[in-house]
This record gives structure tokens, sequence and C-alpha cells, in this order.
């Protein structure tokens, strides 16, 4: 049976792992390569490397950095952060990314969802949204949440399908954080809405939000990045826990 | 032991080179018919489109050169699919190694089929060593039936073959390259086990 996902995020700005409550007071984790090849030994079943780099030319640093982890990572990751054109998804995908994911650039040019999914497969592309709950709907925020759009949640979600993308990652700015649980409710109507799988991300505090995440929020991966850097949940324990809950995972 | 594996215009072929170099395996990526045909062992790795693909194989005439190789050959996801008669995605006449067909999931749930499956019925050195229900990393939209020479079995919608085997030729529906400690033993049994 087809596992649920456990995804561990890292935040990288220079070349380190980072990590901020509320997109905001960014706290150093550790080195990026390492940290991931333990999440590896400890049974994650993919990660997430977003680059939060603000300038241009520390880019480059970056395509280092996912060469670097190609060569030592044996599961599956994406790599987000920067992209903006088909150039910088071939950049990645030449250094060894197995999928991107973009997310302000997307909504800026939708286009280039259909680009990406042409020219390296609807595998390759993840779009990743991040929307807050506000005045009874779902708005979409660009540049890590700072600018709201016109755009709402699930209509933008559908259009990101049916251009191509093959998964959508779904952070919820409400819960981003705050560590009480996942936007359950959104996820779930998202999820059954899609036919490409969904990856919550926002809310993680402790292994019940997981075992909701999977049953009423039916995402198909859950994604947390402060609880596992800073070890309040153990990978393995968290899938032992999600197992005993009868949910399928993929036990090491 | 020498293994190359097959450069074309398929994406991410670097994961498989790095994974043979973590076993200590020299490897390369290469699209040199001498190179290919004298090596120990090849792997045909793949992510893409099946009709471009095959189109591509043809014009570099890599389809004919994979078919006559006699060293153990190994290929992955689109490779596994290119190797069998014929695909469904693009309507597509294939290799012709293996007999089986290559259909489109019917969506009964998501497709892609994404993520960590199991594998069982195991049946050959390419497996050696793995536990029945071993779970590896697939990402596809389209499968290869069971037929013959099936050696593993996945279930996502229907049965299908995770992995094929017929002569020298073997091949994993499923990313090895991917698929953590279990991943890396079948791409060791290939270098190592498979004759």
């Amino acid at each position: 049976m087809l596992a649920k996902r456990i995804i561990p995020c890292l935040d990288i700005r220079d070349g380190q792992t980072v990590k901020g409550i509320n997109f905001e007071n960014i706290r150093n984790v550790g080195d990026p390569v390492e940290l991931g090849a333990e999440y590896s030994r400890q049974g994650a079943d993919e990660l997430v490397y977003l680059d939060i780099t603000a300038s241009h030319e520390k880019r480059k640093l970056f395509s280092d950095l996912v060469k670097r982890i190609a060569q030592n990572l044996n599961i599956p990751f994406t790599v987000g952060g920067g992209i903006n054109e088909m150039s910088d998804a071939e950049r990645l995908l030449a250094a060894g990314a197995d999928k991107i994911s973009i997310n302000s650039a997307a909504v800026r040019n939708p286009q280039l969802i259909d680009q990406i999914a042409k020219g390296f497969g609807s595998q390759f592309v993840v779009v990743a949204i991040d929307a807050k709950f506000e005045d009874g709907k779902w708005t979409v925020f660009l540049n890590g949440g700072r600018i709201p759009t016109d755009k709402e949640l699930f209509s933008w979600a559908k259009e990101a399908q049916d251009r191509g993308c093959g998964e959508i990652l779904f952070t919820s700015m409400n819960h981003d954080g705050v560590k009480q649980g996942f936007a359950c409710e959104a996820l779930s109507q998202l999820s059954l809405s899609l036919n490409i799988p969904v990856i919550a991300s926002g809310g993680a505090g402790n292994m019940d939000h997981f075992v909701d995440v999977f049953t009423k929020g039916n995402a198909d991966a859950g994604l947390a990045a402060s609880i596992f850097h800073f070890k309040e949940i153990a990978i393995p324990d968290l899938k032992n826990y999600l197992h005993k809950h009868n949910i399928p995972v993929r036990l090491s | 032991m020498h293994v190359a594996i097959i450069k074309y215009n398929a994406g991410n072929i670097m994961s498989v080179e790095f994974a043979l170099k973590r076993l200590g395996v020299e490897c390369e990526v290469t699209d040199d018919f001498e190179k290919i045909k004298s090596a120990d062992k090849v792997i045909f790795p793949g992510v893409g489109e099946a009709e471009t693909t095959m189109r591509f194989l043809k014009n570099a005439k890599l389809d004919l050169l994979i078919k006559d190789l006699t060293q153990p050959v190994l290929g992955i996801c689109l490779g596994l699919q290119l190797m069998c008669s014929y695909s469904e995605e693009g309507d597509t006449p294939c290799l012709g190694i293996f007999q089986e067909k290559v259909l489109r999931f019917e969506p009964k749930l998501k497709v892609p089929h994404m993520g960590w499956n199991t594998i069982t019925e195991l049946k050959s050195p390419l497996l050696y060593g793995l536990s029945e229900a071993s779970y590896v990393y697939f990402v596809h939209s389209f499968y290869a039936q069971v037929g013959e020479h099936t050696i593993a079995k996945t279930n996502y919608i229907n049965d299908f073959s995770a992995a094929l085997n017929y002569k020298n030729f073997y091949a994993t529906q499923f990313h090895p390259e991917k698929s953590s400690d279990v991943g890396l033993s079948i791409l060791k049994n290939f270098v190592e086990r498979v004759v």
C-alpha cells in the first residue's frame, strides 16, 4: 500500500539550515547535507530544501549545495526558493534535484508551470502555496507570506494541477509555527478536489497532529521543520505512532 | 567491474551515478557505443515521456544497441517501460525485450503513483536479501502489466510489474537510486550477483 510520507523541511540561508517562526526570528540549526543524511537514516521519506537567501549572487552557492545533497542523499528531495524561470529549473535539475517547488513565480507567471512540466515532466514540478484564512476565504500570499494576491487557494491549486504540476505543497499561514495542528479542514477539501498528491505544511506540534493530517486532512504527505530540527519529535517514534494508528507508513 | 550508464535525453541520470559511487562502483555516464558495449554492466535509466524518448533512441540508434547487449542490463522507471513491447503513452511501439505492455493507470486514485510502496512476490537474484513488502520509491503514471517476466509486484489501483527480468535484461519501475538502503541493496545485487 502506498505509504503516507513524512517530509522534514530545511530552510537554507547562506548554505546553513535555519528555522524561523511565522517566517520571522530566524535561528541557525546546522549543516544541510549532514542534517538531511541524518533525517534519511531516521526514516524520513523525502526532504524539502528551501533557499531563503535574499541575494542573487548567493544562488550559485545553493546550486553547489544541491549537488552535494544529490551526491549524499539516497531518498528523493525537492528544492525551492528563487526559481523564476526555466533556466533556474534547468540549473537545479542539472545539479541533481528530483523536484523543484515554485511559489511566487508561478503566481506571477502561471505559464512557468506548463513550461517546466512540459520540459522535465510533471513529477519534477511542485507548486507551493502559502495561504491565509481571513474574511471567510483562503487568500494566496507571495514572497514568504508578505504580499497578498487576488488568488484563492482552491482555484489556484486546481489551475496549477491543470497546468501540469505534479504535487501541491500547501502551507497555512494561520497554522505555521504555532504548533496547534495542521489546517485539516482546508487540506481535506483541497486533497479531495485534486487528483495529484497534497503535501500539508504548517502547524505540526505533536504526533497526533500527524494522525489528524492523514485521517481528517486526507493529506498524502506531512511536512514539518522545527519539531524535527529541535528534536521535539523523533521520526522513528512518529512513524511507529502512525503505524499504531493504522496509517500506512514506511518503517525501516 | 565497470558500469556504463546510458546517456540520452532523460532527466536526472546523475542520481544513478551518485548512488553507484556511494557503493564504490566504478561507473560512467556515456553515449559512446563502444564504451557501452564493452562495459561489464549497463544501466538504462529514465525519466521522461515514452514517445519522444523512443524517437530519440531510434534516431541515435541506441534502440538497436540496447537490444543487442549481452551483459546484464538494468532499466529504471521509463527504462523499464521502454524495454516492454508497447506503451499506451503516445501509442508507442517500444523495444520489445519484455512482452508485457505498458498501460495508463485508471485515475481511481491520484496519478502519478508517487511515493513509497511495497514490492511483493520477489523472485530474482536482483532482489536477493530483501524482505517481502520492502518499501521502494515510485513516480509514474503508466505501468507494465504483470506477466511471465514479472519478478516483483506492486499494487496501486491494480497489480503491476514492479520489476521484470528476461535473460540478461532486468528492470525496475521504482527508483533504486532513491529508495534508501533497500534501493542500494538492489543496485549492489545488480553489480555483484546478477550475471
